[in-house]
């Protein structure tokens, strides 16, 4: 699984990282996010909504996403 | 500057012409402290009498129910532990909505243990889940806003004051961004307002306290506003805010309607013309003149920045934009997107050219800044 290292960085970058890996990413496949702006406990699920993809787990700044189209 | 939009309501509104000119005198007769008994002291009583009636009537209450703060946030500051306090015997719970003012929130924290119920994507408080809390023992008070301030959304505070009222729990309501723009809803025991957000000075807010709501304030107490709001007050800035409030009541009804209207259609477009836009709050049981959006990929910061340059003043809850580098806890309770957050609030010298431009202006600046960051 790729992991997207995105500590340091402020909201909106984490969301912008995770969009620009995402074309990447074969559909059924995850990607892991780690962030440790308190944003992007908020933001990357919002996206997620916005996005229709999967939030498989949130935990002490690591986000997986699977990506569904 | 002729040009420039100011599209910040919500934050405050600016002094309103009626208001300007009852200050300017108020500030040569009523400068005496009102608790003399001399000629000038009592004048400044009878103008401070005469700002409170005023003020109270405004708010539907008795004047004698009314007390005068230093700020919005000091009403809510000693208001809530106040409540607390006097029923400290029956419990320390302060259950209250996860979208209350961060002055409710400090204030809670410091009053008693916080009870916190959440709200929907909407940021309408879980009506039935505060309710179940306000029933259970222990419940020192309950507080929750008439609207949210930073999204719009209405709070159901007549459904939960009759549910108050039957637990025998006073409903503490902070009607910041309600009073002046929209009917105040019933059933509070306790309710406070700040006069900047209807067009008076800063430096005045209301707590208004319904006969039967016991008060222990748990600080150093004078003779002033029961103990409530320590020391001289400012009697001009009260007799303007009275002013305000009763010039901006009459204009409410007619405000209201356009500002629901231009809202409305700004709502539409924002939605329409910008791609990846979250708009949030309720579409309609809302505040007439508050519209809220979150934009994917921007910086909340660099887009209150770029509409600053093109003469539009807004208001940001993203964590950029904040001294904490927290995102707003509303948008978070939320859970919608708390980056390249905009709110944009009407006031009474808003026009319809304003919001128009704004409509026209947004899209190309969200592209540009999107366009910064490779998006």
């Amino acid at each position: 699984m790729t992991t997207l290292d995105c500590r340091g960085m402020l909201c909106p970058l984490p969301v912008i990282k995770l969009a620009q890996a995402f074309p990447e990413l074969a559909v059924g496949e995850t990607i892991a996010v780690l962030a440790d702006d308190p944003a992007a406990a908020t933001d990357i699920p919002a996206w997620c909504r916005m996005r229709a993809q999967e939030l498989v787990s949130a935990d002490d700044g690591r986000y997986v996403v699977r990506k569904l189209s | 500057m002729s040009n420039r939009a100011y599209l910040d309501a919500a934050s405050a509104e600016e002094l309103h012409p009626a208001a300007r000119e009852v200050l300017l005198q108020a500030l040569d007769s009523g400068w005496a402290d009102p608790a003399r008994l001399h000629h000038e002291g009592r004048t400044a009583r009878l103008l401070l009498d005469n700002a409170r009636a005023v003020l109270a009537e405004g708010l539907g209450v008795r004047a004698d129910e009314l007390y005068l703060t230093t700020s919005g946030t000091a009403a809510i500051h000693t208001g809530l532990p106040a409540v607390a306090a006097a029923r400290r015997r029956i419990g320390t719970t302060v259950v209250h909505s996860a979208v209350e003012h961060s002055a409710v929130l400090h204030a809670a924290a410091s009053a008693g243990t916080p009870y916190e119920v959440g709200v929907d994507q909407s940021g309408r408080v879980d009506a039935e889940a505060f309710a179940a809390q306000i029933r259970q023992p222990g419940v020192a008070v309950a507080a929750v806003q008439t609207a949210n301030h930073e999204v719009g959304t209405r709070q159901p505070v007549t459904e939960l004051g009759e549910v108050a009222a039957a637990a025998g729990v006073p409903l503490f309501v902070d009607a910041a961004a309600t009073v002046g723009h929209e009917e105040i809803p019933g059933g509070w025991s306790v309710l406070t307002a700040s006069a900047h957000k209807w067009g008076g000075p800063a430096g005045v807010g209301l707590l208004a306290v319904r006969k039967g709501t016991r008060l222990a304030p748990a600080w150093p107490v004078d003779e002033r506003e029961d103990g409530l709001s320590p020391g001289h007050p400012n009697v001009p800035a009260a007799l303007a805010a009275a002013a305000a409030l009763q010039a901006r009541l009459t204009e409410a009804e007619e405000l209201g309607k356009q500002h629901r209207a231009w809202i409305a259609e700004l709502r539409t477009r924002v939605a329409a013309e910008i791609t990846d836009v979250e708009v949030v709050g309720d579409p309609e049981d809302r505040l007439p003149h508050v519209l809220t959006f979150s934009c994917l990929y921007v910086d909340g910061e660099a887009l209150v920045t770029a509409l600053d340059a093109e003469g539009f003043s807004v208001s940001s809850g993203s964590a950029c934009t904040a001294s904490t580098l927290r995102p707003s806890h509303v948008l978070a309770a939320m859970g919608v997107l708390t980056h390249g957050n905009v709110r944009v609030s009407l006031g009474r010298t808003s026009t319809y050219d304003d919001v128009d431009r704004f409509a026209r202006v947004l899209p190309g600046l969200v592209q540009r800044i999107r366009a910064e960051v490779g998006m």
